[in-house]
Parts: structure tokens; C-alpha cells; sequence
């Protein structure tokens, strides 16, 4: 297992790429500790399968570097980099047995028979998969054929990172907590370095020790869950982690504090003047709107009751937004007025988080 | 590697562009030409034979009567193969596998072995020489693989589409002709493409079943082989011309054709 | 796969296609049936013959060498069209403008009129002025198809694979196409060499497909008539009379309908056999 380093990387399919927008991916720099859980999460499109298929080696970057540990593994074909990889539709060698499927890399890496007999056996009972061995592999469940993807990666005894690219698509959704939590355990027992590629939040919120979130071919964040979802520092990671996700409400800057529907809005600490006045957004999660008597006036249109709590959908000067409400509050029938909790409202410019220097 | 890898396309359909090429060469050709030096084009180009063609009803009315009985059992064909091919894909009722494997084993049958006995029978109800005659006779291999054809793509479509249609508030046939006929369009087109093909490069069956008033272009041409003597350049041009529809359809399903070999079913 | 339901009143949606294909094929194969077992000497007057012409069929030596030489061609067609268009449907483009120039190219063959193939065949090949005969005398070969029976068979059978093996290329290109790009990717990063992902993915993906291409081969180079019929004329002598070539001499020819119905029921059920036979085969792993 190693540390992964990319440096500078970019990548276009064009042959010529111009403009910023030729890029589907536009320059990352990033380093993945040896041993952990990452998470890529973004939506369809927004390069995730692009950075995984460079450094599975599928893809060769148009610009930048790749480092395993110290090794520059940028212009090395797949087989050579010591990668495995779990795909979105499986992908087993239908002819083959399970024994066989699970053979083969190491087969077509000139292993003796018997270490290749005694780790073949070993990864089996590890997806306990034992009993079916034997059995076509053309044969077998979803599930069963993605542990199988799975287990060729793990047979081998020189994975420098697994790499998983949404391996949940076509699993039935009662197995997927069940595949999930044996992945889980997996990881924790062999220890190997962990990608793992979606776009449902939960699968990464649940699974990784860091999230990287990606859009539009660039990472907005890289943080741990937590992070993701106290201080988002881009409204990208606001809107899409958290459900409903962040509220986003055009406001204005004036006289060095931020300014809604007329009313000016506290924060937990001054912020200097931002570079650019024309497009700013305050930011708070539906989580820590309270309803009170006095604030910003707003109109309820409706509530939803999903259980455990309700969501309000309100109307404040001119934008919707949503609020949490648990149980026990009362919810006034039409007009009510809404307090944002200083220490979880942000203030965005141009999309990014405004904050002052030096912070982080 | 790389270079090999487009070689080989390469050389094959040069292969197969060699002797279209030397076919559409003589068409332009004259007699005297042809007969009397070998040239790797024609020196003295003549667009005459063509002429010919398009100005002797003989000729073309072979072109009018191919296209007639071509169209006549495409059309037959898919009339009836698409209520059938949605019978095979959606419900079982008794002896459905038989029926099924019965009419493809009509593919099968030799058209050698039926070419007497549809001249007899053909004969005996007045439709001797006749387009639709044909038309009805290409039934015998078009239907059971436009059936195959279309069984395949009906299956690609999920039930829940009918099921869907029918809460709607659709009628069957309202169902069938403005949502399942517009969602298997290409499964048609696919279908429709190899009924023109079987039907239009058949000649065996074509030439049995008629005389003067239905006679396909294909037997026209032989005909001149044997009785006008060796007219080579005509022959190239009629030859020639009888690619050109092909080639049309070809292109104009060109997007199909991959997907619709697949989608067939074993 | 789809649940189907079980519904006796679908027959109703099958009968058109019941009673145009019956129509087409059950009265012909009865007057065949008929034939095949009486003896006519004209003036509608038939005399029960038995299973007399079957007998004489089946021992006729000239209908085991037709039957022979039927096997031969489409063994050898069958030998060089599939893997010709396995290896071609591999190496052809997969995206850009270069698939459609193929896929036009290609399929352009296989809707030529039989005879037109046959005719274009005949003055391509002709030693005197076809491009190919011309080409082949210049190159030191006495190459002559209607004297010559091995030219003649190599000519037959260039032709075949001429018009037929775009059919197997375009079936296995179209089986090879729904392949996702993950197989490739992983057998990559696996360590497998192109024969390993030759052998064990895109073959077994083709194989539906093969089986197709291969059914369809083996039952219309039975019944090919029209193109050698064209090209040689069943010559030199017999040697290019294939099945369906004599079946229509002795028919149409020399009008003798006993033998020729009996030897149109042998030989349907020789396809009908051979198919099966192959598809059993092609199939018998599916099972397990």
C-alpha cells in the first residue's frame, strides 16, 4: 500500500485544448495518506471517473504528475502501477469459475500454483465465497459478481490503492448496506488505500475518512465529513451534501456586514470587504434557521412532515428557503419571522467562501 | 499494432470495392472496348448504355417491377410480423415455442425445393406473373425473420410501458400505434431493411413466378445474356443500377445496422 | 427476460403470419410430399410409387457427390468466412467517421441481386478481359474458371466470401459494440494480453452473435443457387453443381418430379438436421 501524490494535474480529451472549459479535469493537487478511505463525490459529469481513470493509468494526463509513494507512475501503463479496480457494472470473465476469475491477475503475473491456491482460498473465505468457487461465474447474482472484482484486486499481494467507481449502481438496495459494511470491515482488517467513487452522499459520508468533492472538473473541498458539512466552502458543497441542502440567499455588503431582505445579519466575526460586490450568496443550512418572534420576517407555504422532524418551505425578501423543524415546535400558521445561527451562517462570493485572512 | 489495425479493414474493402469497380468500368465502356483492349478505365467513355436502359421499357419496366414486388412484401410482411412478433414477446398461449421454431424453420426451406411447386400453385389460383404473386412468395423466408427480428426488439422494451399505457386510460390499439410502434421504431426500420434486402437479392423464386408483366430486373438481365448476345457494357449497366437502391437504404439505416444485428434472438 | 402472460387469444394476433407462411409453405410441401411418391407421365394421371424415388435418391451417385461437393463448399466457406469476419469485425474503428464509411461499405455486398453478383463475379474473373482473370494470367497463373475446376471452386468460393462475409463482420462488430468499455479496463489492469482478452471476453460476449452468423451461413450456403448458377453454370462439367443447382436440373430440366420431390425432402431435412445439430452444439453451454 502507498500514499498517492498528484501534482499539477490536468486532463482534456481534446487533442488541443483552449480554454479552461476544454478541460475535464482542470488542475488538481492532492495527496492521499497510505492506509486511508477516501471519497470522491460530485454529480455525473463533473470529472470524478476522469482523475480515477488517471490513476488507474486507463487515461494519460494531458498535464501533471502522478506519485505513488515517491515513484512517478504518470506514464505507466495499468498493469504496471499495482492498482485494482471495483467498476460500476461488474465485471467478471464469464467463461471462467469464481476460482479461475479470481486466479487469473494472478496467473498473468507468473505466480506459482500453490501460493497463488493458498491466497485464492484465503480472499474466498474473506467474501465468503468459499462454497461456490466451482461455480460459472456467468452464473452469479450482482453482488456476488461484484465481490468477485473485488477479490481480484485482492488476491493480489502488491495493491498500491483499490479503487471503486460507484460499485453499488446495479446492487439490490437491501444488499447495498450489507455489501457496504463487509467492504467496511474489509478495509479496516487488510488496510489497503481506498478511492472510492460516487455521486450519493451518504455512500461517502458513511464511508470515507476524507471527502473530496468535485465540480465541474475542479475540487471545491477536500475535508471530512464534518467539514463538508459545517463549513462548505464552496455553495456547491453546500447545495449537494445535506438534504434538503444549504439555503442560498442573494445578499448585499454594506458597510462591512452582510445584509438580507433589508435586514443585517450577524456573524460570528468580521470579515473584511469582499474583492467583488456583484455576486454574493449567504449560506446557511436548514439546520440552524430557528423560528422566532422577531428577525427577518417570512411566510410559511408549506410543511413537510418526514418523520422525525418537519421541513418548512418559507418565502424571506423574495427566495425560498428551507428550515428544520423538530416536533415540539410550534409552527405559526402563516407569518413568522427566522433567526440564523451566527456561527453556521456563511457569506459566499462568487460561489467560494468569503473569510478573513489567514483563516482556514 | 496500430498500423495493422487499419490495414486490415482496409484491404478487405478494397476486396470487396474491386469488383464493383471493374462492373461499373464496363458500364461506361463501349463494346469495342471492352472486346478489344483491356483498360483499367474507359478511354472512351459513353454514358450510351445507360441510355438503353432508361429509354427500352423492357429494361426499365424490370427496375418499376423489382421495386413494386420488393415494396408489396415488405409491407405484407410487416403488417403482419408486427402483431405477431408482439404475441411471441408478451404472452405464452398454447404451442407458442413450436409455432416459433416452425416458422423459422421456414428460413430454412431451400427455395430450389419450392420453386416448382409455388409455379403450380401460383398457376392454379390465376396469380401467375403477377407483382403481388412475388410479394407473397418472399412471405415464405421474410416473415418468420422479420417475426425474429422485431420479436427481439419488442422483448428490449420493459412490460411496464404496456402496463403503464393501460392505467392511462389507452385502448389497445391506441396503445399499440402511437407509444409501442413509435418505441421500437428502429426495430422496424431493422426489420424492414432485411425484408427489402432478402426480397430484393432473391431471384430464384422471382424468375419462376413470372413471365413478361412481373419480370424482375435480375432475370431481364439474363435474359440478355443468352438472347442478345454478349453485351457486356449493357449488362455492366443494368448490373450497376441495381446496386444504387441498396446502397440507398443501406445509408439510410446505416445508424441500424450494427444495433440490429444484435438485438435478434437465437 | 420478460414475465409473459399466459393469454390463448394472443393466437389471434399470430394467425395472419399462421396463414401466409402456411400457405406459403404447407401446400407447396404437400405437392412436394405428393411427388415424392408417385410416378407421372403427364396428363394429371399419378401412380403410387411408395418410398421408390426416396430408394433411388438416396443411392444415386449423383446425388452423394452433389451432396458431397454442398458439404465441401460450405465447410470451406464457413472455414474462411468466420474467421475472416471475426478478425475483421476486431480491427475495424470503433467511433468517428470511419464506422459508417465501413459499415456502408461493407454491407453494400449483401444487397446486390444474386444473378448481378453472379454476372459481376463472371466478368471480373473472365482470363480475357475481367480485372482478376487478366491480373491472375499476368502473374504467371493459367487461370480459367469454365475450363479449370479447381479455378472454377476457388472463384465460387472467392466470390462467397466476396458477398457473405460482411454478414459475419457486421453481426460480430454489432456483438463486440455492446461490450463495455469496464471489460477492457479491467482485463488491463488484470494483466491479461489481447489473446486473453480475445479468449475470454469478446469471444464469449460474441458468441450469441457467432451462433447467429453461423446458423445463418451454414442454411444459406445450402441453398445457394443463383450465384454459381450465374458464374459457372454448374461447371466444368458437374463440378460447381451444388445441391440446389442439381435439384433444379432435374426438376425444371429434365422435369423427372418423383426424384425431384424426394431429393427436395432429403435435402431440406439435411439443412433442417445440420442446423439443429450446430445450434445443439453452440448451445450445450449454456445449460450449465
Amino acid at each position: 500500500m502507498s500514499s498517492i501524490t498528484l501534482k499539477s494535474l490536468r486532463h482534456s480529451y481534446l487533442p488541443n485544448p483552449q480554454s479552461e472549459e476544454d478541460y475535464a479535469l482542470r488542475k488538481i493537487d492532492l495527496t492521499w495518506r497510505d492506509g486511508g478511505a477516501f471519497a470522491l463525490l460530485g454529480p455525473s459529469g463533473c470529472g470524478k471517473t476522469t482523475l480515477l481513470n488517471l490513476i488507474s493509468g486507463l487515461l494519460k494526463p494531458s498535464e501533471g504528475q502522478i506519485l505513488f509513494d515517491e515513484r512517478d507512475v504518470t506514464l505507466l501503463p495499468p498493469d504496471q502501477r499495482n492498482i485494482a479496480q471495483v467498476f460500476q457494472f461488474p465485471v467478471v470473465y464469464d467463461t471462467m469459475s469464481v476460482y479461475d476469475n479470481l486466479a487469473f491477475p494472478l496467473r498473468n503475473r507468473k505466480l506459482p500454483e500453490t501460493e497463488l491456491d493458498e491466497r485464492v482460498q484465503r480472499v474466498a473465505k474473506m467474501l465468503s465465497m468459499q462454497n461456490q468457487l466451482k461455480q460459472r461465474a456467468s452464473g452469479l447474482t450482482a453482488a456476488d459478481k461484484q465481490k468477485i472484482s473485488l477479490g481480484r484486486g485482492l488476491v493480489r499481494s502488491d495493491v498500491n490503492v483499490m479503487m471503486f467507481d460507484e460499485p453499488l449502481t446495479v446492487i439490490d438496495p437491501h444488499l447495498k448496506w450489507e455489501l457496504r459494511s463487509q467492504l467496511m470491515r474489509l478495509h479496516q482488517q487488510v488496510g489497503f488505500t481506498m478511492i472510492y467513487v460516487t455521486h450519493d452522499q451518504t455512500e461517502a459520508l458513511t464511508f470515507a475518512d476524507e471527502v473530496v468533492v468535485m465540480y465541474e472538473g475542479q475540487i471545491v473541498q477536500i475535508g471530512t465529513p464534518e467539514e463538508l458539512f459545517s463549513k462548505p466552502r464552496h455553495t456547491f458543497v453546500g447545495h449537494f451534501i445535506g438534504s434538503p441542502g444549504m439555503n442560498l440567499l442573494p445578499c448585499e455588503w454594506n458597510d462591512g456586514g452582510a445584509v438580507f431582505a433589508g435586514h443585517r445579519i450577524s456573524l460570528n466575526k468580521d470579515l473584511p470587504n469582499p474583492t467583488s460586490a456583484s455576486n454574493l450568496q449567504l449560506g446557511i443550512r436548514p439546520e440552524f434557521i430557528r423560528l422566532s418572534s422577531k428577525g427577518i420576517p417570512a411566510r410559511i407555504q408549506r410543511v413537510d412532515d418526514v418523520g422525525r422532524y418537519r421541513i418548512i418551505k418559507a418565502e424571506a425578501g423574495g427566495t425560498n428557503l428551507n428550515i428544520y423543524a423538530s416536533e415540539e415546535v410550534e409552527i405559526p400558521a402563516d407569518a413568522l419571522h427566522l433567526d440564523f445561527d451566527p456561527d453556521h451562517t456563511h457569506v459566499y462570493c462568487d460561489g467560494w467562501i468569503h473569510e478573513a485572512k489567514g483563516q482556514s | 499494432m496500430k498500423k495493422i489495425t487499419w490495414l486490415i479493414p482496409t484491404v478487405y474493402i478494397v476486396f470487396l470495392m474491386l469488383p464493383i469497380y471493374w462492373l461499373v468500368n464496363m458500364s461506361f465502356k463501349t463494346t469495342n472496348e471492352i472486346l478489344g483492349s483491356f483498360t483499367l478505365w474507359p478511354n472512351n467513355f459513353t454514358v450510351e448504355n445507360y441510355v438503353t436502359i432508361f429509354t427500352d421499357p423492357t429494361w426499365f419496366m424490370g427496375y418499376v417491377n423489382s421495386l413494386t414486388y420488393v415494396t408489396i412484401n415488405t409491407v405484407i410482411s410487416l403488417l403482419v410480423a408486427l402483431p405477431a412478433a408482439y404475441a411471441f414477446s408478451r404472452y405464452r398461449f398454447l404451442g407458442d415455442k413450436h409455432l416459433f421454431f416452425w416458422l423459422l424453420t421456414n428460413r430454412m426451406a431451400p427455395p430450389a425445393v419450392f420453386a416448382l411447386p409455388f409455379f403450380q400453385l401460383y398457376s392454379a389460383i390465376g396469380l401467375f406473373d403477377t407483382h403481388i404473386a412475388v410479394a407473397l412468395s418472399h412471405c415464405l423466408f421474410n416473415i418468420p425473420l422479420a417475426v425474429w427480428i422485431l420479436e427481439g426488439f419488442m422483448s428490449g422494451v420493459p412490460k411496464e410501458l404496456d402496463e403503464t399505457a393501460y392505467i392511462d386510460g389507452y385502448s389497445f390499439p391506441q396503445f399499440f400505434f402511437k407509444i409501442f410502434i413509435p418505441a421500437i421504431a428502429a426495430g422496424i426500420g431493422v426489420a424492414a431493411f432485411f425484408c427489402f434486402m432478402f426480397s430484393w437479392v432473391e431471384l430464384l423464386l422471382a424468375k419462376t413466378l413470372t413471365a413478361v408483366d412481373a419480370k424482375p430486373i435480375a432475370a431481364t438481365m439474363t435474359r440478355t445474356v443468352s438472347t442478345a448476345g454478349y453485351e457486356l457494357g449493357l449488362l455492366s449497366a443494368a448490373g450497376t443500377l441495381t446496386i444504387v437502391p441498396g446502397a440507398f437504404v443501406i445509408y439510410f439505416v446505416r445508424n441500424y445496422i450494427a444495433k440490429g444485428f444484435a438485438l435478434g434472438r437465437v | 427476460m420478460i414475465n409473459k402472460t399466459i393469454n390463448q387469444k394472443a393466437w389471434f394476433m399470430v394467425l395472419p403470419v399462421l396463414a401466409l407462411v402456411a400457405f406459403n409453405a404447407i401446400i407447396p410441401l404437400m405437392t412436394v410430399v405428393n411427388y415424392s411418391v408417385q410416378e407421372t407421365f403427364g396428363d394429371n394421371l399419378f401412380f403410387w410409387e411408395g418410398i421408390k424415388w426416396f430408394e433411388e435418391v438416396m443411392r444415386s451417385e449423383r446425388f452423394h457427390d452433389a451432396l458431397g461437393r454442398q458439404l465441401l463448399f460450405t465447410l470451406l466457406i464457413l472455414l474462411i468466412e468466420v474467421p475472416l469476419g471475426v478478425g475483421i469485425a476486431l480491427t475495424m474503428p470503433r467511433q468517428g467517421i470511419g464506422v459508417t464509411i465501413c459499415l456502408v461499405l461493407m454491407a453494400l455486398p449483401l444487397l446486390i441481386p444474386w444473378n448481378v453478383v453472379g454476372a459481376m463475379w463472371n466478368i471480373f474473373a473472365l482470363p480475357d478481359i475481367g480485372l482478376l482473370g487478366k491480373m491472375l494470367n499476368g502473374v504467371g497463373f493459367d487461370y480459367n474458371f469454365t475450363q479449370n475446376t479447381f479455378w472454377a471452386w476457388a472463384t465460387v468460393v472467392a466470390m462467397d466470401v466476396w458477398h457473405w462475409t460482411s454478414l459475419v463482420v457486421l453481426l460480430c462488430y454489432a456483438g463486440l459494440r455492446s461490450i463495455p468499455d469496464a471489460y477492457y479496463q479491467a482485463s488491463k489492469i488484470d494483466g491479461a494480453s489481447s489473446w486473453q482478452v480475445f479468449r475470454y471476453i469478446q469471444l464469449p460476449k460474441m458468441k450469441r452473435v457467432l451462433t447467429i452468423a453461423l446458423l445463418l451461413r451454414l442454411m444459406d450456403s445450402f441453398m445457394i443457387y443463383t450465384e454459381p448458377f450465374v458464374l459457372t453454370g454448374g461447371g466444368p462439367g458437374n463440378s460447381t453443381t451444388f445441391l440446389s443447382i442439381d435439384l433444379v436440373k432435374v426438376a425444371l430440366g429434365q422435369f423427372d418430379l418423383g426424384p425431384a420431390a424426394a431429393m427436395s425432402i432429403i435435402y431440406f431435412l439435411v439443412v433442417l438436421l445440420l442446423c439443429w445439430v450446430l445450434y445443439t452444439l453452440m448451445m450445450r453451454n449454456e445449460t450449465n
